[in-house]
């Protein structure tokens, strides 16, 4: 029996970070790294412990910050591995492992974090 | 690969350090590609954030104050330019990513899959960031 190619899921998780990150990319790195801690357009306390806390204690709120988190690192480590080849490091099992296994820890750390947040 | 060289001279081996920088298409490509860095460094800071955030105050408010930091400010404006040219990059070629879409007979043409990609982010930017700006302290 000829085995399935596992290269869709990749292929489906690095189109749907990238286009998570083409239209949520440039509005969250202006708010949470110039706007907000300039106080720049933005009251500080808008990313205050309490509220964040509160976002993320939230159903909707764990479900997004997931969301961001696991789908832009599997777009980029799909990327990356893809490109790699470009500066000639070509693909094999270790590229691959550093790639999508750096997405995958990441991944399982994430959700492991907003379920320790509690809720 | 040397197991199958008979020959015993040293076989050319064409370099490929610089290729990209030849020709304006591929330096253009190899951005686009480079953005993913990028995605992938805001994604570790948004998972640093995180991490603290469920650590307790003082760690978050610890990160907070890393983002104050004006280097981080100054990496975070780099990061949004990567940004909005991973944002355009992206659906420049989306018609050719996309399967093709056909509307009365006819093939949708490229620059309107990409011109719809750009208004839909200029949109989404809009309502999260009236979103966050609509929050009273």
């Amino acid at each position: 029996m000829k085995t399935r190619s596992n290269a869709p899921i990749f292929w489906a998780l690095f189109g749907a970070g990238g286009m998570l990150s083409a239209l949520t990319g440039p509005v969250l790195v202006f708010i949470t790294g110039i706007a907000v801690p300039l106080g720049f357009l933005l009251a500080p306390e808008v990313m205050s412990y309490p509220r964040m806390l509160a976002f993320a204690q939230h159903l909707l709120g764990k479900l997004l910050i997931l969301a961001v988190i696991v789908l832009y690192l599997w777009h980029a480590a799909h990327r990356i591995f893809k490109s790699l080849h470009d500066v000639g490091i070509h693909p094999g099992p270790a590229s691959k492992l550093a790639c999508y296994g750096t997405a995958l820890a990441s991944s399982a750390l994430a959700i492991y974090t907003v379920l320790a947040i509690g809720w | 690969m040397s197991d199958m060289q008979t020959d015993a001279r040293k076989p050319y081996v064409r370099p490929m350090e610089g290729w990209w920088r030849k020709n304006p298409f591929f330096v253009r490509y190899m951005a686009r590609e480079l953005t993913a860095l990028v995605v992938a460094a805001y994604a570790f800071v948004l998972l640093a954030g995180l991490w603290c955030l469920a650590s307790g105050e003082s760690a978050y408010n610890a990160w907070l104050g890393v983002l104050r930091h004006p280097v981080s400010v100054a990496l975070h404006a780099m990061a949004l330019v990567a940004a909005v040219y991973h944002t355009w990059s992206w659906f420049e070629i989306m018609p050719k990513t996309m399967p093709p879409i056909v509307v009365g007979g006819k093939r949708v043409a490229a620059r309107v899959i990409t011109a719809t990609g750009v208004v839909a982010a200029i949109v989404v930017t809009l309502v999260l960031f009236l979103a966050v700006w609509s929050i009273k302290p």
